[in-house]
């Protein structure tokens, strides 16, 4: 099962990498949200993904699954979902300002 | 009780960022609250250096969760004295604001970001959690967000379309390698961490994380191969916000390098450290030929401090004591230094209204005190005997030389040959020569804005001539960096 996640992440980023080196500034922020989904993936195959009961005391298992990794995905989701509107707004902002979206037209002097 | 003094210069700035929002449209308030706060924040700051100083490594435990369970703060003496200066740093840079942000951007909440970039700030250098430390990097790096593109001009916009989107990338990686780190160890506290990678020796899979940790920071550090984006994102905002994110975020990067690189990923230097050092010289090579090649005020110190990060950074590949001290005296030194030039630089654009070294001249006429004052920082930042560039670079010399790396030492001197000729152009175009502006412009007024460059270079020459007065804080930092055992025992107290 691991295997197959990490493959799925891997791809996730290949398609991000592949889609932040375009010229087109939508493109490259959907290439940032695939890579924050990769990543997050990413943490949840490596904290294991063992059968074990949902990390919730009242199931009464014998075993649960890695509560921490969870923990951690959670956070770095609310990060990156901050992130990502900032980054939105911007690019409209941008897009106002400046009329394009072709990185290679928002050249410094 | 003493342990609450770790977390107080984390709180306050964090208080007093969220009560600002309230104040928008008071500015006059915004001000008094900052500048109080700032002060606070520095007092209890050296305090927190003298208990260090005193009583050795101070831990935190939040929420009375033992590590390695729960989150822990750490102030050991390199710590503590990075949130000194850093505090500092921002009083003046703030005070500098004052009478050059403009009311349009204070009244946006310039006042909450400085401070919440601050929490980041101080967060990053106190926190003994790896995730943690991912946490603090992006609350810094939010507010580096809005501040960069506070005022939305068309140059600050592009740019910062470009500073985010690096910074999204390396976030990302910074939370693979966590990951990677976590499947490997199942620990994220620092002091466990290192424990157990000393246990299993380093293998190679440890030697990868750590180098994928060090791509992550030296992003944030701009060194050699990752500093493309720092020219750039650099010379958009306003002077008084380049001179905070230039004291304050590479230098983050940088501490961070230290921290993992001593206390974790220390045990194959052969491999590790030695890559770290062509990095580092590589990078002072690059900065060495963007400080001259430019005609530029903001470029030519902007590449400044691509140098300085590649001569603090090569630091930690030294193994002698007197590498470390000057690593972290040059450290203490360029925060305060870098900061006071670019708020003297914004002085000088103030009246000038360019940036461009071939349209200034003849300044030191009609403003004697800001020549001067400029003077002493090119000087300090070259590293002349009496101020305080002069013992971080002799300190990181004696260092070079006992550990034999005298590659190191030949380029950190002809560097230092260099940046003194590229800030001195800066001096001599602007300063000397003929006047270039026209005699219908008026002399403009320039009270207030020298002062907070003022108290930085009281500081730098205090560095410079008290060194004896200093040298004992740095040695015990030094010393807690050699030692990785300090910190483990402090933290899980075994």
């Amino acid at each position: 099962m691991e295997i197959l996640m990490s493959i799925v992440a891997g791809i996730l980023f290949t398609a991000a990498v592949y889609l932040m080196l375009s010229r087109s500034l939508l493109r490259i922020i959907i290439g940032t949200g695939l890579l924050s989904h990769g990543v997050h993936l990413l943490i949840l195959t490596m904290g294991g993904l063992k059968g074990g009961s949902v990390p919730l005391l009242g199931e009464k298992a014998s075993s649960y699954t890695d509560p921490l990794p969870q923990a951690l995905i959670l956070t770095a989701i609310v990060i990156s979902f901050g992130v990502t509107s900032f980054f939105l707004v911007l690019a409209y902002r941008a897009y106002q300002e400046l009329g394009t979206d072709d990185m290679d037209k928002l050249r410094g002097k | 009780m003493t342990s609450n003094f770790v977390i107080i210069p984390l709180l306050i700035p964090f208080v007093v960022g969220v009560v600002l929002i309230f104040f928008k449209d008071n500015i006059k308030l915004q001000r008094i609250i900052s500048v109080l706060s700032l002060i606070t924040t520095t007092a209890f700051a050296a305090y927190l250096v003298q208990l260090v100083q005193s009583k050795g490594v101070l831990t935190h435990e939040l929420g009375n969760w033992k590590p390695p369970f729960g989150i822990i703060l750490v102030a050991d003496m390199f710590a503590s004295l990075l949130v000194l200066t850093a505090s500092i740093v921002t009083l003046c840079c703030v005070l500098f604001a004052f009478h050059t942000i403009g009311e349009r951007r204070e009244r946006f909440y310039f006042y909450s970001f400085v401070q919440f970039l601050l929490v980041g700030v101080f967060g990053a250098f106190l926190t003994g959690d790896i995730f943690n430390l991912f946490v603090f990097f992006e609350v810094m790096l939010m507010s580096s967000y809005a501040l960069i593109v506070i005022g939305g001009t068309k140059a600050q916009l592009r740019e910062s379309l470009k500073y985010i989107l690096v910074n999204v990338i390396s976030s990302a990686l910074f939370v693979i390698a966590v990951a990677y780190l976590y499947a490997v160890t199942g620990t994220l506290n620092m002091a466990d961490l290192s424990q157990r990678i000393a246990e299993a020796n380093q293998p190679g899979i440890l030697t990868t994380i750590g180098m994928l940790l060090f791509i992550v920071f030296a992003l944030k550090a701009a060194l050699f191969p990752m500093y493309f984006w720092l020219p750039g994102s650099y010379s958009a905002p306003p002077p008084v916000i380049i001179g905070l994110f230039g004291a304050l975020l590479t230098k983050v990067g940088v501490y961070s390098i230290f921290r993992t690189f001593t206390l974790l990923f220390y045990h194959h230097p052969e491999f590790t450290h030695q890559i770290i050092g062509y990095v580092a010289l590589l990078t002072i090579v690059v900065g060495a030929v963007g400080a001259i090649a430019y005609s530029d005020m903001n470029k030519i110190l902007i590449y400044n401090i691509i140098i300085a990060v590649g001569v603090i950074v090569y630091g930690v590949t030294l193994t002698t004591k007197a590498g470390f001290e000057g690593a972290i005296y040059y450290l203490i030194h360029d925060m305060i230094i870098k900061a006071a030039l670019f708020l003297l630089a914004g002085s000088i654009i103030r009246i000038t209204g360019t940036t461009k070294l071939k349209k200034m001249g003849g300044l030191i006429k009609d403003y004697p005190l800001l020549g001067w004052m400029f003077f002493i920082a090119t000087i300090s930042l070259a590293g002349i005997p009496p101020l305080s560039g002069f013992i971080g670079k002799f300190l990181l010399v004696q260092g070079g030389l006992e550990s034999e790396s005298y590659t190191f030492v030949g380029v950190l001197l002809v560097s230092s040959l260099l940046v003194l000729y590229s800030a001195i152009k800066i001096f001599m175009s602007c300063f000397w020569g003929e006047p270039t502006l026209s005699s219908g412009q008026e002399k403009v007024s320039l009270k207030g804005v020298l002062y907070p460059s003022a108290i930085l270079l009281a500081v730098s020459v205090f560095l410079g001539l008290g060194a004896e007065a200093v040298i004992p804080y740095v040695s015990t930092a030094a010393q807690t960096l050699m030692d990785p055992s300090i910190y483990i025992q402090s933290v899980l107290k075994e």
